[in-house]
Formats: structure tokens, sequence, C-alpha cells
């Protein structure tokens, strides 16, 4: 008898528990949603995204004890392993279970391109920090990106090759897999050649691959002066390794595929006198990127990468946001609490929400100043960098052609 | 010209480390009729087992030759003591149920090794240390080869002589000939079957993990589902080469290495992978013994 009220007291228990999970939380909160490769190959993308978002909630804490407009914000972080298909389904959770406000992710294009449509679909504004390839925004209006796009960043590097390196015979490695590494490549073509210069050699690898001296042998036999290798840093850290060691001296350049703080540690020294494009540079005096650059320090006693910066960015776009929705339309931000999950009033509350982030201009982030255009995209100049001695070093800024 | 025998010199060392895969399939297969599809995780386990040795003696940051000879004994010796667990706990309770069964635990175990790697090693890639500093030696012509690929064509052409030697002159070796022809006559000549098949994974995952420490001395990127396309890349090298058939595994990881270099070199790198199974096709049609196999193969 005894042993039968305490299964029953146990299961009253567990259904109350399982209904207050289906239910509208007691708790009014604003969830956002954020989605990344926490782990796999890319897997400092996803944690440095995380750690960017995390500082500037730490900061609004510190201003405004986690609130905007009387509401506890939350921020739902789903780890999508680095595959396009894991991402589409942390969105659907994200955006169905979760029922966030705002999403923020991906860093690769690939994957943003994989939860973009589902933003879309359910009206949900998503901003990328840092997915660079241009079909992200053309998803629809409710997609933002605060970075350069890869057009931009190809003809940044293709001029930086022809005009500071003077080179004029460039291979192209790419990553026949990854949106980014393929648009990449392509403009990089386009705007190499209108400048004067040839592509001797085109090869591709697919990220996860080992050994690349089958593709680096047939390059080196066609003697470029640099090869463009528009890919992520796992890769290109092996991929300088061998070029080494099969006795190719040429620099490798390269886009923001390659900011990563394990970079160095896969390629070692073969990685010294190469080139890539950036969002930012760690030895710019800018005060803004400095004070943040302290408070990275000191939380994660590490360097941020310019992926955590972007995402920084891109967290404190959002929360100036709904200040300002909190502070015009109290009423219509209310239709974002948790509460108001799935009605009418949250569709217009984030429509509203939408509004104000399509109209982010000079906004002074720590990757330099935001205003977004018509089609949802950041401009801004991009920087060089050169690895010296295994370290990153600035080396010039080019701006819009 | 320079480029070709740049790109055989790369193709024979991927192949010698497909053949030293190869190896561990071929003698399992020869011995039980068993293809083990975890064998490509255990090569795994061999370089994430260098990986620990190496920092537990201090390899990465004083890298000596001892050292290196250290860590690569470590791991074959932690890998071969996984093989005989596997064999054991997974292999032998089944060896009188049908093929079948066997074949389905060998994929159980494959996939318990890879996502429990996953939760022990964890999911993020791992960079394998410098345990010998690459140098770059020039053959001449404009060809060269790295020191580590010196090294792995070395020790594996080195263990696939010592295996040569155990099989055809020691009494062991003897015993796992006899017990590959048949079970029942060498039980009955005194020869502890259950020992010679154990032994016989101990030796397989040994290779496996040698290859396993060579490729992430050269390649140092390692992680716990690396083992996946290697291991089946190799399980097509012995097939090519005839399945049960020793010098056969070494053949068809050599012809397999080439063609994939090759393949990457002058057709298209998207081919890298195809090649394999396209290879395997044409065997399985043209020569379904493979090249030096002799007996009727059994298609899986």
């Amino acid at each position: 008898m005894k042993s039968s009220i305490r299964l029953n007291l146990t299961l009253a228990a567990a259904l109350a528990l399982v209904l207050s999970g289906c239910g509208s939380t007691p708790n009014e909160e604003l969830v956002i949603g954020e989605y990344g490769s926490l782990t796999g190959n890319d897997a400092t993308f996803g944690t440095s995204t995380k750690t960017g978002v995390e500082i500037a909630l730490d900061e609004l804490m510190a201003q405004h004890q986690d609130m905007i407009g009387g509401l506890k914000v939350k921020v739902v972080v789903e780890d999508d392993q680095g595959k396009p298909e894991e991402a589409a389904t942390a969105v659907q959770k994200l955006v169905n279970q979760d029922r966030v406000i705002a999403v923020i992710g991906e860093v690769a294009s690939s994957r943003s391109l994989a939860g973009a449509p589902i933003c879309q679909a359910a009206g949900v504004p998503m901003i990328t920090p840092s997915s660079t390839n241009p079909r992200v925004t053309q998803q629809g209006d409710y997609i933002f990106r605060m970075c350069f796009l890869d057009d931009f960043q190809a003809s940044v590097v293709a001029r930086f090759t022809a005009l500071h390196l003077k080179l004029k015979k460039v291979a192209i490695l790419k990553d026949v897999k990854n949106d980014y590494s393929v648009g990449l490549a392509k403009y990089f073509t386009d705007s190499f050649t209108a400048l004067g210069g040839s592509i001797v050699a085109e090869s591709d690898y697919s990220a996860g691959d080992q050994d690349f001296r089958g593709q680096l042998t047939a390059i080196k036999a066609k003697h470029p002066e640099a090869i463009f290798v528009p890919g992520y840093y796992t890769e290109v850290g092996l991929i300088a390794r061998q070029s080494r060691e099969l006795g190719i001296k040429v620099p490798l350049v390269g886009g923001d595929g390659w900011e990563s703080a394990q970079l160095i540690g896969i390629g070692g020294s073969a990685l010294n006198g190469c080139y890539y494009s950036n969002h930012w540079a760690l030895d710019l005096p800018d005060p803004a990127l400095q004070s943040f650059l302290a408070t990275y320090k000191a939380k994660f006693h590490s360097d941020p990468d310019a992926i955590g910066g972007l995402a920084y960015d891109a967290a404190n776009v959002l929360f100036t946001a709904l200040q300002k929705l909190a502070e015009q339309d109290p009423d219509t931000f209310k239709g974002l609490s948790s509460t108001k999950a799935g009605s009418d009033l949250r569709k217009r509350a984030t429509k509203k929400l939408r509004d104000l982030i399509a109209t982010t201009t000079n906004f002074k982030g720590v990757t330099g100043t935001i205003t977004l255009d018509e089609n949802r995209n950041a401009s801004k100049p991009a920087v060089v960098l050169e690895i010296k001695d295994g370290k990153k070093v600035y080396n010039t800024t080019i701006g819009p052609a | 010209m320079s480029e070709f025998l740049q790109q055989l010199v790369n193709g024979v060392t991927w192949g010698s480390v497909y053949a030293l895969i190869a190896l561990g399939y071929t003698m399992v297969y020869g011995i039980l009729r068993l293809i083990n599809f975890a064998h490509g995780d255990v090569y795994m386990l061999g370089a994430f087992f260098g990986l620990y040795a190496a920092q537990w003696i201090g390899a990465a940051d004083h890298p000596t030759p001892v050292r290196a000879f250290v860590v690569l004994v470590a791991a074959m010796l932690g890998c071969g003591a996984v093989g005989a667990i596997i064999e054991r706990a997974a292999y032998k309770p089944v060896r009188r149920s049908s093929r079948l069964a066997a074949l389905i635990t060998a994929i159980g175990v494959s996939l318990l090794l890879e996502n429990g790697g996953i939760l022990v090693f964890g999911p993020n890639p791992r960079f394998f240390p410098q345990i010998v500093p690459s140098s770059q030696i020039s053959l001449g012509h404009g060809v060269s080869i790295s020191n580590q690929q010196v090294i792995i064509l070395v020790v594996s052409t080195g263990l696939m002589f010592a295996l040569r030697f155990i099989v055809l002159n020691t009494r062991v070796g003897k015993a796992m000939r006899a017990v590959s022809h048949n079970h029942m006559a060498a039980a009955l000549m005194g020869i502890s079957v259950d020992r010679i098949i154990t032994f016989t994974f101990v030796l397989g995952s040994m290779l496996a993990a040698a290859a396993g420490v060579l490729v992430a001395l050269q390649n140092p990127k390692i992680d716990p589902l690396m083992g996946i396309m290697p291991g089946l890349k190799a399980f097509v090298a012995a097939v090519l080469g005839g399945i049960g058939n020793i010098p056969g595994a070494v053949l068809g990881g050599l012809v397999m290495g080439i063609a994939e270099v090759l393949v990457v070199g002058y057709l298209s790198p998207s081919y890298r992978d195809a090649i394999a199974f396209v290879l395997l096709i044409v065997i399985l049609l043209v020569r379904p013994t493979g090249i030096l196999g002799t007996q009727a193969a059994e298609k899986v």
C-alpha cells in the first residue's frame, strides 16, 4: 500500500514536471537562439561565437541586470557539429521548441544557408556574425550579416596579391564541398584576372581530407608564385605543412576561414610568410577593440579571434534593437515575451524587431563601424594579416574599391 | 616527369599505410573468414594511444628518436591488448553462430569504438605532436621526400617483413597457417585454436596501430572518426590483392595508394574516394579472387 502511494506521488510529480515543461514558463523571458559548431572539424568557430555572445550578455548583465524592457534575456545555444544537416535541425529546434525571438549564427556559410530559410519562413530575424557568402542574406529579408561579403573579400586578397605582393601567377586549392570556399575561389579568379594576373592551376579537396600531396604536387609543377587557399583553418594548416615538405616555398594566401587560434598550432612554422584577409587585427589601437580584448582576456585567459568579435557585435546589434523596441513601442515589445510564443502579437513584434535591426546605422562595434545596407549586409573594410614567426601581424587595410 | 615521380613517391607512402591496415583484414579473414570491420577503428585508437603516450613521456616537447620509438611501441602494445579484448568479448561468443552474426557484430564493435572514441577523446580534432621534426630530402630532378615519409616506408616495410617471418618461420606462424586451413584438424594436432585466433587479432591490431601512429606523424590531425575511410579503403585493398593472402594485401595497398594519388594529381581530386570503390567493383567483376588470390572469394 505504502509503496503504491509513493509510486502515485512520483507519477504525479513526473506529470507536473512534464506539464510545466510543455506549458508557458511562469517567468517572462526573451529567448534568443544561437547555433554553431561547438564540436567538429572547425569547432573554434562555434566556441568563439559562443564566447563573444557570452561577453555581450555579461555586459548587459552589468548594465541592465540582464533585462531589456523588463524582460530577462536568455540565450539558448545549439551545437550543429559543423554539419549543414545538423544546422537545419538545430535551427528547427530553436524556432519551434525554444520559440526564440531571434537567432544568432552561423559562421560557416553552408550552415548559415541551411538555417536561414527556416528563420525566414518562421519570421524570426537571424543575424549571421561571420558568414561571408553573398547568398546567405539573399535568403530573405529576415537575414542579416555583420561582416563583409566574399566578393569583396576575394577582391581584397586579389588586390593584395597583385598590387602589394606584385605576383602574377597564382594557383587555387579550394574545398569543393564548401559554399564559402567555392565562392571565394570564383570571385578571386574574377578579380585577379581583371588585375592582369593569371590562375595557373586550380585543384580542390574535401573538408576532412588528410593528405593534399597529390594536389600540391600537381600545383607545384605549374610553378605558381602564390597559392590561394580559401579554406578553413584545419585543412589550411595541413596544406601549409605538406606544401613546405614538397619544397613549395611560395606564400599561401587566404580568407577569414583561416581565423582561429588553432591555425598556427596545426600549420606551425610552415605558415610563416603567408597572408590572409580578416575582420580585425588585434594589434590595431582601436579603443573599442582594445577594451573588448581586455575583457576577453580577463575572462578566458586567451586572445579572442575575429569570429568572437563579430559574434559580440552581432549580439550587441540585436540587444540595441531590442532596447529601441522596448522604448519606442512597449506594447509590441511585450509580444516578444516567451509567454506569447506562437501568437499573432508575437509575429508582429518580431516583424518590428526585424525593421529595427535593418535600420542599424553607424553602430560602433569592435570589428568596425556597422551600417546595414538595403541588402542587410554590413560594408566594412578588410585587413590583411601576415603570419610572422608564428604571430598574426597587421599588414594593411583595404577598403571597398 | 618529375611531377609523375613525385606523385609515385606520395602514392607509395600512402599505399604502404593502406598495406599495413589491409594486412590485419587479410589475416583475420584468412583464419576466421570474418571481415573485421572494426579494424579501421583500431587504427584510429593507435593514433590516439600514440598521442597519449607522446604526451606522457614528453616526446612532444623534446623529440628524440628513442622517444618516438617508445610512442610507436606503446601504441602497438595498447592496440594489441584492445585487439585481444575485442576478439574475446565480441567475436568469440558468436564464433559458432552464422557468419552473418559475426559480420554484424563487427559492425557493432566498429560503431562502439567510433562513438566510444567521441565520448572519451572528445569530438574535436586533436593534433598529434611532432615527435619527429619534419625535414625534406631532395631526391634530385625536383622530386623530394620528407623524413617522415621515409620513416613510414622503412617502418612499414620492416613490419611487413617481421610479419612474414612470424608467419613462415615460427611455430606460432605454422599454427596460424594450420588454423587457417582447417580449425578442426589443427585442434586435433594439439594446436590451441582459440589462442591462435587471439594472437592473430593481436598481430593485426598492432600493425593497424603502427599505421595510425605513422599517419598521425605525417598528417597530425586525428579524430575519432578518422578510421572509417582508411579502414574501408584498406578492406578494398585486401580484396584487391586477394583476401586472405598476405603478399596480396601489401600489393593491394600499394596499388590503392598509387591509384588514389594519380587520380588526385591527373584526374580530379573529387574522385579520390570513388577510385577505391571503382577498383573494388572492377576486381569483383574481372577477378573475384583478387590479384594474388587463389581460393574462391567470398562476397560480402
